[in-house]
């Protein structure tokens, strides 16, 4: 069976367009979740993050000159895959699956002042977009599973490569800030009233954030990149559509799996880089499915207090930075975290630390009871 | 791998009705809207699962027909779910849509909101039936049954599902159209994507 490696990575968010200027931003504890007043999101000012409108033009003129044909979120998502395949000019297409990950698409095209189309919010538009933009052989895959939607599609080009004939896989994640998931989770009262406190005491809710991110999957690792995906699994609570389960038994199930097909236990993870949305029970959960998974002592991270929740992005976004630690052998700590804030013990990262990373474990929840674990591991050379 | 996995049952729902195994089970009255449809349904089968009423119409179709489907078959608990559909969430989306737009005085709903992702049904296929099991959802124009039929394999031959219901559940405004299969090791159809294809493209509309 081929094993994926990830070879290249790509992110587009407000902490930058590139993996390096994103990570420098969370080495020097920058955030990108800031208070917004504007009308087109919401009537009150709220917490979130936003990619700045000029600096994506900018960085899209450079692509194209066509920049009016394509909404904010293709922008994101064309100039995230076109710096990974920049990267990679001989990559076969042919051999190549695409498989886009996003909850809510151009879901602002649905507001009457947008300049586009209705029809344009249907998810596979863009990936008709994509695929023309990019001349691709065939049309991508498009997953829209919530908020493990990310993951689960990093976990999509894995099997793909593993069990067909596939050498490639472009995986490519994103969503955007709007004024639809902004007052949907206000309804729900999920926002928190400033930057968020992922597994803190002091956690009230989450910020809102948009970003793209990319990952180059190969059947073949090269010299330099040597993280391949070992297991995944998702799995659901079978409990609520919009709380996340008392018990983590989907997380705790989801990662118990990831773990078998990896060959790996609890004891040879590294470091965990867990969803964390910083909602009271959200954070609980996770707790508690980890301290089951006896992984209480595992070093472990949430960076939604730099980006906000970039939902079908987040899990990907993640995964990318995730690599950079591991290609450091750096800890990142958790932003914004003061005070253990769960019922069960957990190693929360709170300085940047070296340590040496083979094994690192990626989770991500998500409402409809959904659940995600996905284990990397470092080969040596 | 390359254990040989059926179609152990399948349904349809269109605009004539509700189908099981290519047989009009619950006609449609041509007048009759979806979601009286679905509730006459509901009582007929007399389910008892008063959340029924609170769900979107994705999930009512995705409950009604999961329970023909699974009508006469004994359940695995490791039932994997593997959905596609063209228009997402899409008759939900506009709802809350409207709720948030200038024009309305109306004020957005968690009850709604909460329905503004395509995964949600199987979320509730999973509360219903005890489905602590692999789900995805996926977006297409149409139909790919080459696609549904390799994932759904790669998820059976590695055992990370017993058995799986996969297929096809959309919903845009007026228009729906539903093909589930149940995917065992019971069964006389073999489960190949021509079979899958050919299961779905056959049946009255």
């Amino acid at each position: 069976m081929k094993k994926a490696y990830i070879i290249n990575t790509e992110i587009i968010s407000p902490l930058g367009f590139s993996v390096q200027e994103n990570y420098e931003s969370l080495v020097n504890g920058l955030s990108g979740v800031k208070q917004i007043d504007n009308y087109n999101y919401s009537n009150r000012s709220f917490y979130g993050a936003q990619i700045p409108e000029k600096k994506l033009e900018k960085a899209f003129k450079d692509l194209s000159a066509n920049s009016e044909k394509y909404t904010k979120l293709e922008k994101m998502l064309l100039l995230a895959v076109a710096k990974v395949l920049d990267k990679n000019p001989n990559l076969d297409l042919k051999k190549t699956a695409v498989i886009i990950s996003t909850t809510k698409g151009n879901i602002d095209a649905l507001d009457r002042n947008n300049p586009f189309p209705k029809e344009r919010a249907k998810l596979f538009e863009s990936a008709k977009q994509l695929q023309a933009f990019f001349k691709l052989p065939q049309t991508p895959i498009v997953l829209s599973n919530a908020c493990i939607s990310g993951g689960l599609a990093i976990a999509v080009g894995k099997k793909l490569i593993n069990h067909q004939n596939y050498e490639h896989a472009i995986v490519v994640g994103g969503d955007i800030l709007s004024k639809f998931t902004v007052s949907g989770f206000s309804s729900f009262q999920a926002l928190d009233t400033k930057v968020c406190a992922p597994f803190c005491k002091q956690r009230n809710g989450i910020n809102l954030g948009e970003a793209a991110a990319c990952v180059l999957l190969n059947a073949k690792p090269t010299a330099a990149e040597l993280i391949s995906i070992e297991g995944e699994a998702t799995a659901n609570d079978a409990n609520h559509i919009s709380g996340p389960s008392r018990t983590g038994d989907g997380l705790f199930k989801s990662i118990q799996n990831a773990l078998k097909e990896a060959k790996l236990t609890s004891s040879e993870i590294d470091f965990i880089s867990a969803h964390g949305t910083a909602t009271l029970y959200n954070d609980e959960m996770e707790a508690k499915a980890f301290s089951r998974a006896n992984l209480q002592e595992t070093p472990l991270h949430s960076l939604k207090a730099h980006y906000g929740h970039t939902l079908g992005a987040s899990a990907l976004l993640e995964t990318v930075i995730s690599v950079e630690c591991m290609k450091r052998n750096q800890l990142l700590p958790n932003f914004n975290f003061t005070q253990k804030g769960t019922s069960k013990k957990l190693n929360i990262i709170t300085q940047l630390k070296q340590k040496s990373l083979k094994n690192v474990l990626k989770t991500a929840s998500g409402f409809g009871g959904c659940n995600f674990a996905m284990l990397l591991k470092k080969h040596s050379a | 791998m390359n254990s040989t996995f059926y179609t152990s049952d399948f349904v349809h729902l269109n605009r004539q009705g509700l189908f099981r195994k290519g047989k009009l089970l619950y006609p449609k009255a041509k007048n009759e809207n979806l979601d009286t449809f679905l509730k006459s349904i509901y009582k007929e089968l007399e389910l008892n699962y008063s959340k029924f009423y609170k769900m979107d119409l994705l999930s009512k179709m995705g409950i009604i027909c999961t329970e023909i489907l699974l009508q006469e078959n004994q359940i695995d608990k490791n039932t994997a779910l593997v959905f596609q559909n063209n228009a997402g969430s899409l008759a939900t989306d506009l709802e809350h849509q409207k709720s948030i737009s200038k024009s309305s005085n109306a004020l957005a709903s968690p009850a709604v909101f909460v329905y503004t992702l395509p995964n949600i049904v199987m979320g509730e296929i999973a509360i219903k039936h005890g489905l602590k099991s692999e789900n995805a959802f996926f977006i297409a124009e149409s139909f790919t049954p080459n696609f549904i039929h390799t994932y759904t394999d790669i998820l059976l031959q590695t055992n990370k599902a017993n058995s799986a219901i996969c297929g096809w559940i959309d919903l845009d405004s007026d228009r729906y159209n539903v093909f589930l299969t149940l995917i065992s090791n019971n069964g006389k159809i073999r489960y190949t994507p021509d079979n899958l294809k050919q299961l779905y493209t056959n049946v009255d509309e």
